[in-house]
């Protein structure tokens, strides 16, 4: 019997637009300002006529509202506009997986998936926010000097290197990738400062066991990317990236509060990568290049896990600067530059550098890339993750 | 732990973020039992399962009827991190601090937080056992008491 309860195949990404990146709070105009370009460059990008744009979606509580944008761009009609509940990226790959629902189940035609964050106009994650008093799970954490994600996230990854002897190399391998990958990239924001291991080992810890580069950036800009159906997609002017699967959620009372998470040294991915795999028909070996989100390198080491490329008792031998880069690495990884090296853009510049690669268009491009994998926001709740394919791979 | 003689030894600067119950009190019971020297969770009345972090309901068997009770203050090291860089103003120039996450093998095996009393940089052993320490801030507004944790020779 045919299962129609798929997205694969159904849509694809038509066009992808970014702002220039900044360093946080470098950003010459407001947030609201990028994320009109961004999505003005991505209906350029894909020969559409922005007028033609019906939807919207996001994550992370975006705060640039889908109705005040559709006023600012004289939508005629503004047909779906949708935010993915939950913080950190975890909303990037399920956001685009609402855009595609919305267009397969015909809420719209032509949905923009976006995100703007300009850092120096609001709080910044990695800091404290103001006031005195804490309630509910911060009351739990923050009086303890837990509070910052870096700091809340460190106490999984912690557990997790200490039940698998992993090594603090396979996170530096993810971090030099990272940083490898920004040098050819003229748009990312570590473009001409390369790291090298030795300058990783020297750096100094942000909390154990991260370093500081193996914790993103914080940035100001601005991405989108333009979904259309399949069928309409064969008609735009750049080769379309396909759909071939989407999963969001997280296992078991995963946000039992105060760290209580029965599945506690985990991505989250647990249960969402089963039903990623089983809806495209793929399987880890098919993927040609993967965008893993850095919040932390530890994230994308359990994310990697979770996702089937190596048990986690593999991961020191696994998780070497020779298999992460383009294009001779076994896996490569986060080719742009990813959070860490090119941009934070909430990890939507690894959906825009996944439709690059299938597009042939990276800076660090892998050969014949036909499959790529995105995985978004590990360790927080709801995660999500996303595959891409060529038109040969439907 | 370093302070002025006379005052009271905290962990961590005074300055750091207050614990409140939450505005619904689902908390409030934990919160006026740190004040009693007493560690407590959630147990449900039908089932008996133990449940930390709070909530109205128990997710074994769905009751509404959860009770308080007051749990053995001792666990062993579950997962921790040593922080360093400081993200709250109060813990500029303080220093590396260590936080524990601990689970409590006489109460269902629920974890709690708290920082690691003594040395900073000293080494940590996930399963180390450790005691429950309670650091009562009673010149706060309002006054809360906060469960930090020490190892133990058990």
């Amino acid at each position: 019997v045919r299962n129609d309860r798929t997205i694969r195949g159904k849509v694809a990404v038509v066009g992808i637009g970014e702002t220039a990146y900044y360093k946080h709070g470098r950003a010459p105009e407001p947030e609201f300002t990028l994320a009109l370009k961004a999505i003005l460059t991505a209906c350029e990008d894909a020969g559409i006529d922005p007028r033609r744009v019906d939807g919207f979606a996001s994550y992370s509580n975006d705060r640039n509202d889908p109705s005040r944008i559709a006023a600012a761009l004289g939508l005629p009609e503004l047909r779906f506009s949708n935010m993915q509940w939950g913080g950190g990226g975890g909303g990037g790959s399920a956001a685009v997986g609402n855009a595609a629902a919305a267009i397969a189940a015909g809420y719209a035609d032509c949905v923009v998936v976006f995100r703007a964050l300009a850092q120096g106009q609001f709080q910044r994650f990695g800091s404290a926010p103001p006031g005195g008093t804490v309630s509910g799970e911060a009351a739990l954490t923050f009086p303890y000097g837990l509070i910052s994600p870096a700091q809340r996230f460190a106490m999984r990854v912690m557990r997790f290197m200490h039940d698998h002897r992993v090594k603090q190399e396979a996170q530096r391998a993810i971090a030099l990738a990272s940083y490898h990958h920004a040098q050819a990239n003229p748009r990312a924001v570590m473009h001409g400062r390369p790291l090298t291991a030795e300058a990783y080992d020297a750096s100094r810890w942000i909390v154990e066991p991260f370093r500081l580069y193996d914790c993103c950036m914080e940035n100001d800009g601005a991405a989108a990317l333009v979904l259309v159906s399949a069928e309409r997609a064969r008609d735009t002017r750049r080769r379309p990236a396909y759909l071939l699967g989407v999963a969001q959620g997280s296992e078991y009372r995963n946000a039992a509060r105060g760290h209580n998470a029965p599945t506690y040294a985990s991505s989250s991915f647990t249960t969402v990568a089963p039903h990623l795999w089983e809806m495209s028909g793929l399987q880890p070996k098919d993927v040609s290049v993967v965008q893993s989100y850095e919040n932390f390198t530890g994230g994308v080491l359990m994310s990697l896990v979770e996702h089937g490329f190596f048990a986690p008792e593999e991961a020191n031998e696994f998780l070497t600067f020779a298999n992460l880069i383009a294009p001779s690495g076994r896996l490569p990884l986060n080719t742009s530059g990813g959070n860490l090296a090119e941009c934070y853009m909430h990890g939507l510049e690894l959906q825009i550098e996944a439709v690059r690669q299938l597009r042939g268009e990276s800076t660090s491009q892998v050969k014949d890339a036909r499959v790529g994998l995105v995985i978004s926001g590990p360790m927080v709740t709801p995660v999500s993750s996303m595959l891409l394919g060529t038109e040969d791979t439907l | 732990v370093s302070s002025a003689p006379g005052a009271p030894a905290y962990v961590l600067p005074a300055a750091m973020p207050r614990p409140v119950p939450e505005a619904d009190k689902l908390d409030a019971p934990y919160w006026e039992g740190t004040r009693a020297g007493e560690l407590r969770v959630q147990r449900c009345r039908r089932c008996r399962e133990f449940q930390w972090g709070p909530e109205w309901i128990c997710h074994k068997c769905l009751a509404f009827e959860m009770e308080w009770v007051a749990v053995a203050p001792r666990g062993r090291i579950y997962s921790w991190e040593r922080a360093w860089h400081p993200v709250h103003p109060a813990l500029k120039d303080h220093g590396p601090y260590v936080v524990v996450l601990v689970e409590l093998p006489e109460a269902g095996n629920v974890r709690m937080i708290g920082n690691l009393v003594g040395d900073p940089v000293q080494p940590v052993q996930i399963g180390a056992p450790v005691d429950a320490v309670f650091e009562p801030h009673d010149d706060a507004t309002p006054p809360y008491t906060l469960v930090q944790w020490k190892r133990s020779t058990r």
